[in-house]
């Protein structure tokens, strides 16, 4: 397995801050493709999955991946007919393939939810929209990660 | 000129220290604010979004609830803080006459809590003393810093800027390499700042909580393999007030958000 | 423990507005081990709930992937006067409300 900056660092020295717990960083089993693929059937089912509709707004350079904020909209009227049910997001590499699911309805006026999450790493993230005819549609970006140069504990 | 206008003047003189060798002049120094990527700026920008307020919230409950065995809260001696603690936190660290020496608003809240309410100590970078301490610097919020300005810190300030010369640890790098002489390039990916602490105690996303000066100097040490003073100790203390006294004329802007 | 809320105060009926919200919790994701090599157990908030007059306008699953203290930001359409109450419900039976009132003319 190929040796990350975040893993040299972690094994060149542990440091225990007081008030939170000492933390040493062997890297938790990393989700994979796979997962990914079982995360998105668990939701989608065996239904299509169109690419379009969806907008995922994340800084193109992300300045630590341990709170990145994050924007998801998707282009629908938003009405009593035709309205966004859900939003799912997944990533590629965290431990695990989940980010959020949520759920929203014609009452909501605009599809769009924002909320912060947490990158271990440049990777893919996809976020799919399950509309009001149970049609899905999705949108995949890759996020590039920088690390933090002083960093004192790793997560 | 009469002989108190020359009193006044040379104590004018006494209280504006000249800049120190290698200083950043007042008009080009820079806060941390101005080296980060607009997110991040909007993080801080909107009070309800910083989540550095939520312990600022957790604070002003604090500062008027009563402890410790004097059954007495921070409110019932200082009154409203938006007033009584206006301006307080951007001259700290300040020196403390019955110690002889510069006390950290840290250690001010707990010297409260030990004389006036005879309440236990809070540790450092425990949750309830950050919360205080967010509470107390954000009553400064746009007030202009002059930590550094009374006199009788001379001798600690000049102590910060011997240890903020001073190369140290297995990189054998000193604060000022980086911080005076590369601020504006890059570490990795993260850019280089001036170290002015103008948002003490902060919300760092690396952290994803509150931090003190403290600890982010403690993290600066490690960064460069070097043996981190501890909370407390009057090494990290002057180099925390020289840090606070070099910021001298930016505005406070605590709780700050940072990467 | 302490949340943030943002909504608008007042509103004209029908317009779409933006509600925000950010709690204090650690979201510890149940990846991270010790010095000494125990693994420190999950501690998240998995869900949240908006309520506007009692109906359900907006929930979320949360996973170990949302960040400390968690923010949201989602929109709704201003159709009466009346309250947004809001539910974190997480590990450890772990539950907190917040509540803000509006008023649509």
């Amino acid at each position: 397995m190929r040796t990350t900056r975040r893993q040299f660092l972690s094994l060149a020295g542990g440091v225990t801050i007081a008030g939170t717990v000492p933390i040493v960083t062997l890297r938790p089993l990393q989700a994979t493709p796979a997962m990914l693929n079982t995360a998105i059937r668990n939701i989608v089912g065996e239904a299509q999955i169109r690419t379009g509709k969806v907008k995922l707004d994340i800084p193109p350079l992300v300045e630590n991946g341990n709170t990145v904020p994050m924007t998801i909209s998707v282009a629908s009227p938003m009405t009593a007919s035709d309205y966004v049910k859900s939003i799912h997001i997944f990533n590629e590499k965290n431990p695990q393939p989940n980010i959020g699911n949520f759920y929203l309805g014609p009452a909501a006026g605009r599809a769009q939810v924002s909320t912060r999450i947490r990158l271990a790493d440049t990777q893919k993230v996809v976020a799919i929209a399950r509309l009001s005819d149970d049609t899905f549609w999705q949108v995949t970006t890759e996020i590039v990660v920088t690390l933090a140069a002083c960093t004192e504990e790793m997560n | 000129m009469n002989f108190w206008h020359a009193i006044a003047a040379a104590a004018l003189a006494a209280t504006a220290p000249a800049l120190l060798a290698g200083e950043i002049p007042t008009d080009a120094r820079r806060s941390g604010y101005t080296f980060m990527g607009p997110d991040t700026r909007a993080m801080q920008d909107d009070d309800t979004a910083n989540p550095g307020m939520l312990f600022v919230l957790d604070g002003e409950a604090l500062w008027a609830k009563k402890t410790g065995s004097a059954e007495k809260a921070c409110a019932d001696c200082h009154g409203d803080a938006a007033t009584s603690m206006k301006g307080v936190a951007a001259r700290y660290p300040a020196f403390e006459k019955a110690l002889a020496r510069p006390v950290t608003l840290d250690q001010r809240i707990n010297l409260c809590r030990a004389n006036h309410q005879q309440a236990t100590l809070l540790p450092y970078e425990s949750r309830d003393l950050l919360a205080l301490s967010a509470f107390v610097a954000h009553q400064s919020r746009g007030i202009t810093i002059t930590a550094g300005d009374d006199p009788q810190l001379k001798p600690f300030v000049a102590q910060g800027h011997d240890l903020f010369m001073r190369r140290e640890g297995q990189l054998n790098l000193a604060c000022t390499n980086c911080h005076d002489d590369n601020f504006d390039k890059r570490l990795a990916g993260a850019p280089i700042t001036q170290a002015q602490p103008t948002g003490y105690p902060l919300y760092r996303l690396e952290w994803q909580t509150l931090g003190s000066l403290e600890r982010r100097l403690r993290s600066c040490m490690t960064g460069v393999r070097a043996q981190a003073y501890d909370y407390g100790t009057p090494e990290l203390v002057a180099l925390e007030l020289y840090l606070m006294s070099r910021t001298r004329g930016l505005p406070m802007e605590a709780p700050a958000v940072r990467p | 423990m302490a949340a943030l809320i943002n909504v608008p105060a007042k509103a004209k009926r029908g317009d779409i507005i933006e509600i925000r919200t950010l709690t204090s919790h650690i979201m510890e994701t149940g990846f991270r081990h010790t010095a000494d090599g125990a693994l420190v157990p999950r501690d998240i908030i998995t869900s949240f709930t908006c309520r506007y007059n009692g109906t359900e306008i907006f929930r979320a699953d949360l996973f170990p992937a949302i960040a400390a203290n968690p923010y949201l930001s989602f929109f709704t359409v201003a159709k009466e006067s009346g309250k947004f109450e809001f539910e974190w419900i997480g590990d450890n039976g772990y539950a907190s409300t917040a509540s803000a009132p509006i008023t649509v003319e």
